[in-house]
């Protein structure tokens, strides 16, 4: 690195070009890039993976024969994408803050809510993704599984089943996007997001046993427990108005509130 | 082009930057000058939509920032250098700007050159730059976009005296192509080699603007005699203020040809006669901001009861 002469910059724009806003797909595209493109981005998506490939083969070796059905697999290769997911998008969030690059994300693209968009709409393709790789990897697992237990195959996921615990899955990554604009900071994002969803449902279900009046309101009020029905499958219209009250307890309601703080905090 | 209109930051009650208008002009290079704490940054925030103005606004080539519709091909910005992922390598950081700004893959290797950035040392992570290179990659980032203003946060920060001589053939570069460039340092050494024009600030408010030259004119003369009797007589006959500085100079605000003038008919030997230069804008800084900066104006004598302007004198002098 010699500094001895300059070379010449280029010519300064002397006439005004025209400039066309800067369209959300490579907003996105950039975002997308962002989530790999270190160490540590690489690494927590890699975890998906690698954590979605041990669950595959300890099912195999662990759930009792008459489980090795195809929803199994799912649900257990499924599992770390619902835990794994939300971090994803909350740092994707909060790392602008707290790794301070938001100074220079804010000043290529301005409007701040099209950048947490193109994060979300990110995250949403790395879910999809992941839950392509979950129903692959719990194919081969089913197939392998039954085979080596001599039992038959059975395919007991139907695509409505599918879509719903996609749908869970993208509530998940809701947390994380809401939490991550809420809190403005990777670490307490964190510590916040596994209060939220190892603490509170177990407060919840706490108060469910004990208090009456409580359990008659648990579904409407406790996310985790009506993303349940999405895993488990949904069976009636009362559960997608819990699934909603919730949603709109837990995330839209905080979320706009997170919204409105990602537009006007300080980037420093 | 950059205005600045009655931008103010309040923060609760404490005003950081107070009613603060001036303008940047295109071909020049703005020294933003000002003590630390003064709200240089604060302002530099405020005219890239990074913090809310509590009143006025900034403008771009006469637009806001928020209305520029692909800001990096506008206006280079580079706040500080050291706000990036640390896990990110230079190259990579570049190619993040130069594909959100649509430009063509090449302008990455192109900064990189501009900038003496090896491809060996682009490949490697930012967290293990020495805070001159990564200066030099935030100046990089700021020009990837080929905008016509740049904005740039304390960039001679972390320099050797090499790179700040390389950035300000860059930057001088950049202004004559018609370029604006807006610069803040809390050094006047700096300003002082780089900028064209100065803009000095202090506890938020505007102290003084204008070019360097009419600066260093205004800083006053600085004027020795072999009798320093004789000539302090000569002076004040003439009407002139002019206070001694610690060896033995008298300074004073009246311009060289009075002076000269003054000594002449009060038949005083002059030994030098100048205007006070850089020297003088210094103590104009140390003693513009003495009231308004956190810390008096540093006295390196042990006379408490000198006046700022003489204090500063005789450090100047030491």
């Amino acid at each position: 690195m010699t500094a001895t002469t300059a070379p010449a910059v280029d010519q300064v724009s002397t006439g005004r070009r025209t400039e066309h806003a800067i369209p959300l797909s490579r907003v996105v595209r950039v975002e997308l890039r962002k989530m790999f493109d270190t160490r540590s981005g690489f690494w927590l998506i890699a975890s998906i993976g690698i954590t979605g490939l041990i669950a595959t083969v300890a099912t195999v070796a662990f759930a009792p024969d008459d489980q090795l059905k195809y929803y199994t697999f799912a649900k257990a290769v499924g599992y770390p994408i619902t835990v794994i997911l939300p971090m994803v998008s909350l740092l994707a969030i909060t790392s602008e803050w707290s790794q301070r690059t938001g100074l220079t994300t804010f000043t290529y693209v301005s409007r701040r809510g099209r950048v947490v968009l193109a994060k979300t709409l990110s995250a949403v393709i790395v879910a999809i993704a992941s839950m392509f790789f979950a129903f692959a990897a719990g194919a081969v697992g089913n197939v392998v599984g039954s085979q080596i237990a001599g039992v038959p195959t059975v395919w007991n996921l139907s695509l409505g089943h599918a879509l719903t615990i996609l749908l869970g899955n993208l509530i998940s990554l809701s947390i994380g996007v809401m939490l991550g604009m809420v809190l403005l900071s990777s670490a307490g994002g964190l510590v916040m997001y596994f209060v939220l969803v190892l603490l509170v449902p177990n407060l919840s279900a706490l108060l469910a046993t004990s208090q009456h009046w409580y359990k008659e309101l648990q579904p409407w009020v406790d996310l985790p427990f009506a993303q349940g029905y999405l895993f488990e499958g949904m069976h009636t219209g009362a559960q997608w108005a819990h699934v909603a009250t919730s949603v709109t307890l837990w995330i839209v309601l905080p979320g706009i509130y997170g919204l409105r703080r990602v537009m006007r905090s300080e980037v420093h | 082009m950059i205005t600045i209109d009655s931008l103010t930051k309040k923060y609760g009650g404490n005003t950081v930057v107070r009613d603060l208008s001036f303008t940047a002009r295109s071909g020049r290079v703005t020294g933003f000058l000002g003590p630390n704490g003064a709200g240089k940054s604060t302002s530099m925030r405020m005219m890239v939509g990074l913090t809310t103005p509590t009143e006025g606004f900034a403008t771009i080539e006469g637009r806001r920032f928020a209305d520029l519709p692909n800001p990096g091909r506008e206006v280079g910005v580079m706040l500080d250098a050291s706000a990036q992922h640390a896990g990110r390598t230079g190259r990579e950081i570049l190619t993040i700007a130069q594909q959100v700004m649509g430009l063509p893959a090449s302008r990455v290797p192109e900064m990189l050159r501009l900038v003496s950035l090896t491809p060996d040392e682009a490949d490697r992570r930012v967290g293990n730059y020495s805070l001159g290179m990564r200066q030099r990659l935030g100046i990089a980032a700021a020009l990837i976009g080929d905008p016509s203003v740049l904005i740039l946060d304390e960039p001679a920060n972390g320099l050797d005296p090499a790179g700040i001589r390389w950035m300000r053939d860059l930057l001088r570069d950049y202004a004559d192509h018609g370029g604006t460039v807006l610069l803040s340092s809390h050094l006047l050494s700096e300003v002082e080699i780089i900028a064209d024009d100065i803009v000095m600030i202090g506890q938020g408010r505007l102290v003084c603007q204008g070019s360097k030259a009419e600066l260093l004119q205004a800083a006053g003369t600085v004027v020795r005699a072999a009798d320093v009797a004789v000539l302090q007589q000569a002076l004040s006959i003439a009407g002139i203020d002019a206070t001694v500085s610690g060896d033995g100079s008298l300074r004073t605000d009246a311009d060289p040809a009075r002076v000269g003038r003054a000594a002449y008919d009060g038949g005083a030997v002059l030994t030098e006669l100048r205007t006070a230069g850089s020297g003088g804008l210094e103590d104009m800084f140390l003693e513009l901001t003495a009231d308004t900066s956190r810390d008096s104006a540093p006295t390196k004598s042990s006379s408490r009861k000198s006046s700022s302007r003489k204090s500063s004198t005789e450090r100047t002098a030491a």
